[in-house]
């Protein structure tokens, strides 16, 4: 029950952060409470049962994506948005037309928690009857990840990668200009 | 009230989809375009965890005594993904900052008005 | 920030723990929660507050731009070279089984080496984009 209260409010904890975010035109204000919306959601992660995805949510979405935006923020100097001109409403009716179908979409989705759901029928049984006897490793997110899905984890080793060598191509050539520039004289 | 709590989680989810949805239709500034997308990322990222949870289940961590966990399947996938989604958007930022060298602004009208002067 | 005594000390006294804390996350993430993607971010928040309280200039001593380059590319390829290796010993690719007499030991070191790739990779690309982004805004 105390687990149910907690997902609820810290939920509506969100979704108060999303519309901060949304509404609030100073951007330092954004970054921060972008910041606090990625905790929540780490908070949200450890009460749905998944320590491994809170872990590197709290890492990552409040620690890095946060330094990187105001790195970026810094380098932007502008430190306001300019408010929209006119009230934007065909974002508005899109935006609204598409929640209401997808909220249509989940009166059909079984009910959250429920251990029956076709979800949590196919593989997932065999991973964790099977998954310490085959690998020896008693956290099974770690099992999937590195053995039975390791092929898929190597492309997305290779996607960070990419994603940094991207980064190095479109911000990392001024520095060697200024590097030669130096032994010159 | 039975309904309404099996289906809060979702309900929320598609709310934060769609504000993050709306933040990158409506707002013009590129650095508030690239939040909003993460908060439309986050709000799948909640779906998946949302779909993989058990009630009287436990992180998927086999030990002594415990029988019934979530399923580990969803974190994989989510937990790849946000790393992976912090790269990506390391290169959002990154042509952000390059637009802004290049045109001196991060709003979009403004880019969009030196575009067509030329 | 580069004269404040309190962050200088404070600094000093967690990037050891912060360190050592990544290595037990990668290292002990067979039997808790953590892996290599958890502790190669949190390796790289170490160096970023580093960077943060020392400067820019002399993290880069610390960590060479250069090493970063081919740290990140070490752990691609520390990744791939199991999955050859086990090609070489008679398996699939990444089918770690054939690593060792014992399947399940196999399994197990092929497990703990490729989140060493998996660690080594993703802390190398968090430094690189850190120090492209501030590097950016020094000249």
């Amino acid at each position: 029950m105390i687990d149910i209260l907690i997902d609820v409010t810290l939920l509506a904890f969100l979704a108060i952060t999303a519309i901060a975010i949304l509404r609030i035109h100073n951007l330092f204000a954004v970054i921060m409470l972008f910041g606090i919306f990625s905790l929540l959601s780490a908070g949200v992660f450890v009460v749905l049962d998944a320590a491994d995805v809170a872990f590197t949510e709290a890492s990552v979405g409040a620690g890095i994506s946060t330094v990187l935006m105001l790195g970026t923020l810094a380098l932007t100097r502008g430190h306001h948005e300019k408010p929209p001109a006119h009230r934007p409403w065909l974002p508005l009716v899109v935006v609204l037309v598409t929640g209401a179908a997808l909220v249509y979409g989940t009166v059909d989705i079984p009910g959250f928690g429920d251990p029956a759901t076709p979800a949590q029928q196919h593989v997932a049984p065999r991973y964790l009857e099977q998954g310490q006897a085959e690998t020896g490793v008693p956290n099974i997110v770690t099992a999937v990840l590195a053995s039975y899905r390791g092929y898929d984890t190597l492309g997305e080793v290779t996607v960070i990668f990419t994603a940094g060598i991207g980064v190095l191509l479109l911000l990392g050539r001024r520095r060697r200009d200024k590097a030669s520039k130096d032994e010159q004289p | 009230m039975q309904f309404i709590l099996d289906h809060y989680n979702y309900w929320i989810v598609i709310f934060l989809m769609m504000v993050g949805f709306y933040t990158v239709i409506s707002r013009g500034n590129l650095i508030k375009k690239i939040a909003g997308l993460n908060m439309f990322q986050t709000s799948v990222f909640l779906l998946y965890i949302s779909i993989g949870n058990v009630s009287g289940g436990t992180t998927p961590i086999i030990a002594e005594g415990f029988r019934a966990y979530s399923n580990p399947l969803p974190h994989v996938l989510i937990l790849t993904a946000i790393v992976v989604g912090v790269a990506t958007t390391a290169l959002g930022l990154a042509l952000v900052v390059r637009i802004r060298e290049a045109y001196g602004s991060i709003e979009e009208e403004e880019i969009h008005k030196q575009d067509e002067s030329f | 920030m580069k004269h404040d005594l309190i962050l200088r000390v404070l600094a000093k006294l967690l990037i050891p723990v912060i360190v050592l804390f990544a290595l037990y996350v990668q290292f002990h993430g067979d039997y808790g929660p953590g892996g290599g993607f958890q502790a190669g971010v949190i390796f790289s928040v170490a160096f970023i507050f580093y960077a943060l309280v020392f400067g820019l200039d002399s993290a880069e001593r610390v960590i060479p731009a250069g090493v970063l380059r081919v740290l990140a590319s070490l752990g691609v390829l520390i990744y791939a070279g199991v999955g050859v290796i086990t090609l070489f010993k008679g398996g699939n690719f990444l089918d770690y089984d054939v690593l060792s007499q014992n399947p399940v030991a196999g399994q197990h070191l092929g497990i703990l080496v490729i989140e060493l790739g998996v660690g080594i990779t993703v802390s190398a690309v968090m430094l690189i984009i850190f120090f492209t982004f501030a590097g950016r805004g020094r000249d």
